[in-house]
């Protein structure tokens, strides 16, 4: 069985974001990281894998993006993929959720997986759509924000939680399932595994290798288009501590809330 | 086309207040627009009555579809028809797991423009635009369609529930639904996890996060709950991480509240947070990163470790009340 694993690379979460106002983008300069969920659906992948009740041949991770994106294949390689996709090609920039999922789900059917695990969210933005948008392209069943997964028989059971408490889902393979970041506590990789994870198998793919049709991706195809931005209503900030002298500190906390009646 | 269709969840004989709200915010928008409102339910023998309150929410034509109710897949099949039928130009849905995953799914399925946590829509030219706050709520965006429908989903709790007084006609929708829509089976829906705590009805909560470290972190927050006289509650990523039982949980997924005093003390301050709490009348947050965005809606922001902090503020609010 192969599981490919969706990745991306994002602006470091310690980055002030900021949206270019020339092309009303969020502007992805500064430090990158591997998405963070993305390392909770690595690591589901290899717990799989290593649990031995499924039997999994191979591990792919696979992005969409720049040049730079390859660094979080070789991140995600050094966690355990055995090898890598990168789908790049310039037709695909400014892709909206609509593009971003069409392309990604025809890279992921030129691998025909008998699994597709991403994250729930990526940190810049993407809301927890993909793994629909994708699951519906490729025709599997698919669930999202799943916080465990059981193997029963051929199928997975899944955990999570939804509107009205937790529920238990039996999903049946092939899926796609996006996994919270509750899922698991991912491993650091071994100093081998870096060093080794330029030397795994990374190929790179352009839009027509997948068969992506050029009309349907890119910012010029983006079936909703972002624009004006403008600052929210101003709420007055509020007061701010800095904890320096504990006790003077919570004295003032006191003060605060006795002011307003709060410790009656 | 024209006419926007709304989905309506349900569960046990009732629908949730986000999904009322998101019907109430179509027909507002339909209104507008000099068009109709229509809602979509789905389930196993879903009553006239149930699918009949929906006119009390402003829809016109309710579409009812024999099938699962709790998973995306079948929702979309259904929606994919019922569009089909009736021509909507666009789809909206309150705020909530499923909302983003049947909009999503949807807008796969038509090649439609999608646009999540959404806060306002307004009518332009005769066409929706969508308002999403960006970057941590410090930007909005307005969101133009250059699709055959628009799908739209709103933040939890987002629109305003509005009651018309109004009836719907109820149309049974035949749905053939894909196969790969049936692969994902329910096994169990809606399970409660842990104690019932009454969080909802407390004048004070003390909630706890991630920053807390440890399950045992929220002994020390019990105790300062007691001493203020109030309740405990949680964010979700302690309750999926098992430090706190689900029924403490604010947020999207979880419980809203608007007590008297909102003491948060390692929490973030996460959108989806953020949405279950912001209506507190005072919010105090203790976190040690000056950057956490749960300091740009508090009141009172103590920046610093709350291992140092909760214990001694404990001792104090107890020294106060004592005096
Ligand atoms: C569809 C969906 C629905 C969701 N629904 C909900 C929901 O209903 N409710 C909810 O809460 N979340 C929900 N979430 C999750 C949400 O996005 C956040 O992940 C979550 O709220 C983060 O919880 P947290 O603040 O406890 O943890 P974190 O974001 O990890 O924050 C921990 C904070 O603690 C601080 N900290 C660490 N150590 C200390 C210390 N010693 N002293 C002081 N501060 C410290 C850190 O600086 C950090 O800011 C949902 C997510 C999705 C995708």
């Amino acid at each position: 069985m192969k599981i490919c694993v969706l990745v991306k690379e994002v602006p470091d979460a310690a980055v002030e974001k900021r949206i270019n106002p020339s092309t009303g983008r969020l502007d992805r300069g500064g430090e990158k990281n591997l998405n963070p969920f993305d390392t909770h659906a690595i690591e589901a992948a290899m717990q799989l894998k290593e649990g031995g009740a499924l039997s999994i041949d191979e591990v792919v991770a696979v992005t969409m993006g720049p040049e730079s994106a390859k660094r979080a294949l070789t991140k995600a390689v050094s966690l355990g993929a055995d090898r890598s996709v990168h789908l790049s090609d310039d037709a695909l920039a400014g892709s909206d959720v609509n593009g971003t999922g069409y392309a990604l789900a025809q890279v992921l059917a030129s691998e025909n997986p008998d699994l597709v695990l991403l994250g729930q969210q990526s940190d810049d933005g993407e809301c927890y759509t993909i793994g629909a948008v994708v699951a519906d392209h490729l025709q599997m069943p698919s669930l999202t924000q799943v916080i465990k997964i059981d193997v029963e028989g051929g199928a997975l059971r899944c955990e999570r939680q939804a509107e009205y408490g937790y529920d238990t889902v039996q999903v049946e393979l092939p899926a796609v399932i996006s996994v919270g970041d509750a899922i698991n506590e991912p491993r650091y990789p071994s100093l081998k595994a870096i060093m080794g994870a330029k030397k795994k198998p990374l190929e790179t793919k352009a839009a027509g290798d997948v068969g992506i049709e050029a009309g349907r991706v890119g910012y010029d195809n983006a079936r909703a288009h972002c624009s004006e931005f403008a600052a929210p209503p101003a709420k007055a900030a509020g007061q701010i501590i800095e904890d320096e002298d504990t006790n003077e500190t919570v004295e003032k906390i006191v003060a605060w809330l006795d002011e307003r009646k709060l410790l009656a | 086309m024209s006419g926007i269709l709304v989905y309506a969840l349900h569960y046990e004989g009732a629908f949730n207040k986000n999904s009322l709200g998101a019907v109430s915010e179509g027909a507002r928008l339909a209104q507008q627009l000099g068009t109709e409102c229509h809602a979509i339910v789905i389930g196993e023998g879903v009553s006239d009555d149930l699918a009949g309150q929906l006119g009390n929410y402003g829809a016109s034509k309710v579409y009812r579809v024999e099938g699962p109710e709790g998973l995306a897949q079948p929702v979309v099949d259904a929606m994919e028809a019922a569009i089909a039928a009736g021509g909507h130009e666009y789809a909206l849905f309150g705020g909530g797991l499923l909302g983003f995953e049947i909009g999503a799914g949807l807008a796969a399925r038509l090649d439609a423009g999608v646009c999540m946590e959404v806060t306002s829509v307004r009518v332009e030219e005769g066409k929706l635009v969508a308002e999403r706050p960006i970057l941590q709520d410090s930007q909005i965006s307005s969101v133009h369609y250059r699709s055959g429908v628009g799908v739209i989903i709103g933040r939890l709790n987002a629109f305003e529930v509005a009651e018309t007084g109004g009836t719907a006609t109820v149309e049974d929708l035949p749905v053939e639904f894909k196969a790969h829509s049936l692969k994902a089976k329910m096994v169990q829906r809606g399970e409660q996890r842990g104690a019932d705590v009454n969080i909802e009805d407390a004048d004070v909560l003390v909630a706890g996060g991630r920053g807390l470290g440890k399950k045992e972190g929220f002994d020390a927050l019990e105790e300062l709950a007691g001493a203020l006289g109030g309740a405990v509650a949680a964010t979700r990523a302690v309750v999926d991480a098992g430090w706190y039982s689900y029924s403490a949980q604010i947020g999207q997924t979880g419980k809203t509240v608007s007590p008297k005093l909102y003491l948060a003390a390692g929490i973030s301050g996460a959108i989806q947070h953020k949405v279950g709490m912001q209506a507190s009348e005072n919010i105090v947050a203790i976190n040690k990163d000056s950057n956490a965005p749960i300091f740009e809606f508090s009141d009172l922001g103590i920046v610093g470790d709350l291992n140092k902090i909760v214990p001694k503020l404990t001792e104090a609010v107890k020294a106060k009340k004592g005096a």
